[in-house]
């Protein structure tokens, strides 16, 4: 099967809106014969909802939470992206569409991108509208800040909560529509397969968590809106319920999966204090701005300190390594995501990481401290060599920038950050990877939709900052409610889609064996104990640097470990039930086939792009060496085992933009 | 440090349940309370016990999933924080630790921790939106001016994360903060003022058909609230109901 | 409008609104009661003027009746319908850690101080009503010194009345704030609002307390 892009002809900047001029509508009388499922209610789940139900259709909703307000992207902080230019600095939709083919690496669909940074200025004013709190300024004008890096100031943010902010607004839209009965939601449901009638998508089979009753629901069209699969690591700043099941069902039903080794492992995350450790948090990238990182030059201090026999304030500035500053003496401690992440990795993987599992680096604050100190005493005429002075007021300028940070990092560690450095260490968070998706948002399955996260996205082989919550807005709001509408022209003489169908019994029954084999299976170890051991393989073969070795080893790995899950994981109690560890269980179980994908595509990938870096292909100064014969999307068609997937791919094609080298020095 | 646990078991909505003890040895000082938990349910896994059902998700403080009553104090002793943020070395070896759901009516008990909280979505359907379609044509963003202090605080009560701890921790099972925070939040903006006494009085109607307790001005709530809302927006939403009803 | 006070916050409101009437009328009590301190002749003056006047008879004394029951019984109506909302009690609670004692315990010093009032009624009212509308005793302006004297002659009655007035205090201590932000008239004055209530919730019963102990000491 060959991929179709279904890119429209024509300028790149014409594309969409001349899309949109030739698309097949569905007069209003009809929408309230059409029924669609939505599953997950995140920012792309839940402005989809919202949206499809406003325009007539009826909507099924479903989450595994409590309530569809607490998806995770709730937990992003920094902002959201638009290309508004109310800076006046020189933004446009076009600087907004290269910075993000750009940062990602030239992975990326270039028509899909400029869309994205096409619609970005309605999300901002569709989010007002509904009444999303962004911070203002004192002539009650939104302000924006900068963001990872770019030249521009156009991120719009609420406080250190964004992600909270629009996910709210989008559940005040969905809440709208469940009031007006437009959309049923259906709270702690976990959707468990697709159902395919005839080659389309047209239903799911979902477990009610609560009772464990399973139910079969029909829909002419399905999307998913389910988040990244980056919990197969086990450790990472996603919600400890965030899975990829929906989009591995998906994928067994013949949706490809695209790109799934593109992962973006965040530098500045709170290092693990320990095997107990269950979830980690992310500290805000802008810490860098002020932060030197370092790790001790010699080992026996390394040791003293793990002892806990020296402080890191006590180690004078000849015996530090400020490794960062050393190897990349231009970007120094700003380079990008990528670049520090390898490096802390590097450090740690040769005996120097300072915390008890020598697995974290230290961010130190104190020559910040002093420099604004200094700064601050000279402009107020007091006594610039006066240490106490200056620190006090140093400390000051750090906590107007950064106290919430500093507060949330002494709660968790219990160490305070202005007295004593921080310490840091690389953390998963955020999956560029995902279900294969045309321009229309559709999967290779017709009427299987992805968006948000769940897809292989906009982002190609790296994110950049506030460009996520951009994309699952874009998606949900402007993108998906007209390409779902073209599909669904066809089915407005197709009626209700019964639930009596063979194929609905055959999905149902495969579930019911599936639950059946996992409460039955009455092994020796918990789900917790194989997740941990894939997280593990992951991440120290599949991680911030792979090889084909590691990556080897690791498809042989994970195989075996899945076989053994199989034998014998224990899953206590039943399946008619309310069964925590029963949905674990069924997530893990697809955690171990996607991670044998994942390292088979980064093995097949003989470059290195963005978040995917090959040991093998990197330039004498130790830096990514992307190649041209990888310009393509990988997309994985499933066969059985994942060590069967049969590749495809989609060429990258880039007639608006400049290929160019990324360069540190 | 070893610690012993009481914890609320309830193996279903119509089971009666009880408060059950556990031993923990071994508890770091590091640990989370919630990876305390995860600790106790793997050591019940292998001793095939039934492990304990608890809400959580993000574990970073801002879904608002978790919801435990610890040692008589919604979330736990310290403030501003969720379960999952309260480490164990807010705890001594030797300590007694009672664990128990949210109680309330309105937040019936689906099993052993866990409560049914869907009150507050029904609260929010009933108005807690504005009534605005996606079009991608709405006025722009900076349309409309809104003052900075008018936007900070309505931020301030947007911030609520839905985790009622202050239902669950007011003597009356008010849930006055969380539906004053949401009205706030609408009645300092000038989006969807229009519709702003329909709001108020169906979120009120609908928190009083849930069954809610009345407010008696404890200010417990805000104390308890994880993410510090103000009774200022219950004293708001008292004055939104008063003026919706006078015009 | 009726529908509004059907709804929690309008009984809130209702409950506030019976409280800013009765502590105006405290402070109307208070006040009279502080002449029989100074002056004898003064006390009966104003006595015998509000036991006679037909407006404060007629009028007022039948309002404040009402507003005595309307906050007690709509008082008691919320009591049992919050704990209704309680559902299940918690087998430790904490409630210091986050409160009052008095905000808590309302109910408990409202009870007392009903306790208090039919005391009062059985001391002061129901005897006036007698002497007035049902034995029709001829009037003395100046008997009241004399009567007010004679009840607190008796320390057990002082006590009660002390003890009494403490609760009263604690119960102002919480209502007199909490009235105000159930108005919605909180927001942003606090602070002031918190001081003013606690100088009212401190003065007033020691007022009292200090006209009995004054009384059963100098008579």
């Amino acid at each position: 099967m060959a991929l179709n892009s279904r890119v429209p002809e024509g300028p790149i900047k014409d594309k969409w809106t001349n899309y949109k001029d030739k698309i097949n509508l569905v007069n209003p009388a009809n929408k309230r014969l059409i029924d669609v499922i939505i599953v997950g209610t995140g920012l792309a789940g839940g402005s989809a909802a919202a949206t499809l139900a406003e325009l007539g259709y009826n909507v099924k909703s479903f989450c595994f939470q409590d309530s569809p307000r607490r998806a995770h992207s709730i937990a992003a902080q920094g902002g959201i992206n638009a290309a508004k230019n109310y800076q006046g600095d020189g933004d446009s939709t076009y600087r907004l569409f290269y910075d993000t083919v750009k940062g990602g690496d030239y992975r990326s669909r270039e028509a899909n991108v400029y869309r994205l940074a096409e619609v970005s200025t309605n999300i901002i004013d569709q989010c007002v509208a509904q009444g999303v709190p962004f911070a203002r300024d004192y002539g009650g004008l939104l302000d924006n800040r900068s963001f990872g890096g770019v030249l521009v100031s156009r991120t719009f943010y609420a406080k250190g909560q964004t992600g909270q902010q629009l996910l709210l607004g989008a559940y005040s839209a969905m809440n709208r529509q469940i009031g007006r009965g437009k959309i049923k939601m259906y709270n702690r449901h976990e959707m468990l397969d697709v159902v395919i009638v005839d080659g389309k998508a047209r239903g799911i089979i979902a477990r009610n968590l609560v009772t464990g009753e399973i139910e079969r629901h029909s829909a002419h069209a399905v999307v998913l809106a389910t988040g990244g699969y980056g919990n197969a690591f086990y450790l990472s700043t996603y919600a400890m319920g965030s899975n990829v099941t929906a989009s591995w069902k998906a994928h067994k039903r013949g949706a490809f999966f695209a790109n799934p080794c593109f992962t973006q492992i965040h530098p500045t995350c709170i290092p693990v204090s320990g095997d107990h450790q269950s979830k980690l948090t992310l500290m805000s990238e802008s810490l860098r701005n002020d932060g030197r990182i370092w790790v001790p030059k010699n080992m026996e201090d390394v040791l003293a300190i793990r002892e806990g026999k020296l402080k890191p304030v006590e180690i004078s500035e000849e015996n530090r390594d400020y490794y960062l500053e050393r190897r990349y003496p231009a970007f120094g401690n700003l380079v990008p995501r990528d670049v520090a992440s390898r490096a802390a990795k590097e450090r740690c993987d040769a005996g120097y990481g300072v915390n008890k599992t020598g697995e974290a680096v230290y961010l130190d604050f104190a020559a910040a401290i002093q420099r604004y100190g200094k700064e601050q005493a000279h402009v107020k005429g007091l006594d610039e060599n006066d240490k106490v002075v200056v620190t006090k007021l140093g400390k000051d300028i750090i906590k107007a920038k950064y106290g919430n940070l500093f507060q949330m990092y002494e709660k968790i560690v219990d160490q305070n950050p202005y007295e004593t450095p921080m310490m840091i260490y690389p953390a998963v968070h955020y999956t560029m990877g995902g279900i294969w998706v045309d321009y229309n948002l559709m999967t290779t399955v017709p009427g299987l939709y992805a968006i948000g996260e769940a897809n292989f996205s906009d982002h190609g082989a790296n994110r950049l900052g506030a460009s996520a919550l951009m994309q699952g807005l874009a998606d949900g709001y402007f993108v998906l409610p007209y390409t779902i509408g073209d599909y669904l022209s066809n089915d407005i003489r197709t009626g209700k889609i019964s639930t009596d169908s063979k194929e609905f019994e055959e999905a149902e029954k495969q579930v019911k064996a599936t639950i059946d084999a996992l409460v039955n299976n009455n092994g020796t170890h918990s789900v917790d104990y194989f997740h941990k051991k894939l997280g593990k393989i992951m991440w120290n073969k599949c991680g911030m640097a792979r090889n084909e070795k590691d990556l080897k080893d690791a498809i042989t790995e994970i195989a075996e470990l899945r076989k053994e899950f199989w034998k014998d994981v224990k899953v206590p109690g039943g399946a008619n039930e309310y069964n925590e560890e029963l949905a674990k269980a069924g997530r893990v179980a697809d955690f171990l086939e996607l991670g044998e994908l994942f390292a088979k595509d980064a093995l097949q990938r003989e470059e290195s792009a963005g978040g995917h870096f090959r040991d093998e292909y990197q330039t004498p100064e130790g830096e990514a060496m992307r190649r041209k014969e990888f310009q393509y999307v990988s997309a994985w068609e499933y066969k059985g085992e994942p060590k069967d997937a049969v590749l495809h791919k989609e060429a990258l094609v880039y007639e608006n933009i400049e290929v160019k080298e990324r360069s540190y020095k | 440090m070893k610690l012993t646990l009481k914890i609320w078991r309830q193996k279903s909505a119509s089971d009666k349940g009880k408060l059950v003890d556990y031993k923990v040895d071994d508890v770091s000082s590091d640990m989370s309370f919630l990876e305390m938990l995860d600790v106790l349910n793997q050591d019940l896994i292998d001793k095939n016990e039934e492990p304990i059902a608890f809400d959580h998700d993000c574990r970073e403080g801002i879904c608002g999933m978790c919801s435990m009553f610890i040692n008589g104090r919604a979330h736990g002793p310290d403030r501003s924080i969720t379960v999952c943020q309260l480490h164990m070395r807010s705890f001594k070896d030797g300590d007694t630790i009672y664990i128990e759901p949210w109680r309330a009516a309105a937040f019936p008990v689906i099993k052993d921790l866990i409560v049914d909280r869907s009150a507050f979505d029904r609260i929010q359907q009933a108005g807690g939106f504005i009534s605005v379609n996606t079009s991608g044509n709405t006025q722009d963003a900076n349309g409309t001016l809104i003052s900075k202090h008018a936007a900070d605080t309505a931020m301030d009560a947007a911030t609520c994360i839905g985790c009622g701890a202050c239902v669950a921790t007011c003597k009356n099972s008010s849930a006055m903060l969380f539906v004053g925070a949401k009205v706030s939040q609408y009645a300092l903006l000038p989006q969807g003022q229009i519709e702003a006494a329909d709001r108020v009085r169906n979120m009120v109607a609908q928190m009083d058909l849930e069954g809610f307790g009345n407010c008696t001005n404890t200010g417990a709530c805000e104390i308890e609230c994880p993410k510090g809302i103000s009774l200022d927006n219950i004293a708001r939403m008292n004055r939104e109901l008063m003026k919706a009803n006078l015009n | 409008m009726s529908g509004f006070f059907k709804s929690s916050i309008g009984r809130k409101v209702a409950m506030a609104l019976s409280a800013f009437f009765l502590m105006f009328f405290l402070i109307m009590h208070v006040s009279i009661n502080l002449l029989s301190v100074f002056s004898a002749d003064t006390f009966n003056e104003a006595s015998h003027f509000m036991g006679t006047n037909w407006l404060v008879q007629f009028i007022m004394q039948p309002v404040l009746i009402l507003g005595v029951v309307f906050h007690f019984v709509l008082g008691f109506i919320l009591e049992i319908r919050n704990k209704k909302a309680q559902g299940v009690k918690y087998a430790k609670n904490n409630g210091a850690a986050n409160s009052t004692w008095m905000s808590r315990n309302m109910i408990l010093s409202g009870f007392v101080i009903l306790a208090f009032i039919l005391l009062h009624f059985i001391d002061f009212w129901f005897p006036e009503i007698n002497h007035k509308y049902i034995e029709v005793l001829p009037e003395d302006p100046t008997r009241y010194f004399g009567e007010l004297q004679h009840k607190f002659m008796s320390p057990l009655r002082v006590g009660a009345y002390v003890v009494a007035f403490v609760l009263l205090g604690l119960h102002l201590g919480h209502g007199f704030t909490s009235a105000f932000q159930s108005m919605g008239i909180t927001a942003g004055r606090k602070k002031t609002l918190q001081s003013i209530g606690k100088i009212y919730a401190i003065i007033i019963p020691a007022a009292f307390i200090f006209i009995a102990l004054f009384h059963h000491f100098n008579h």
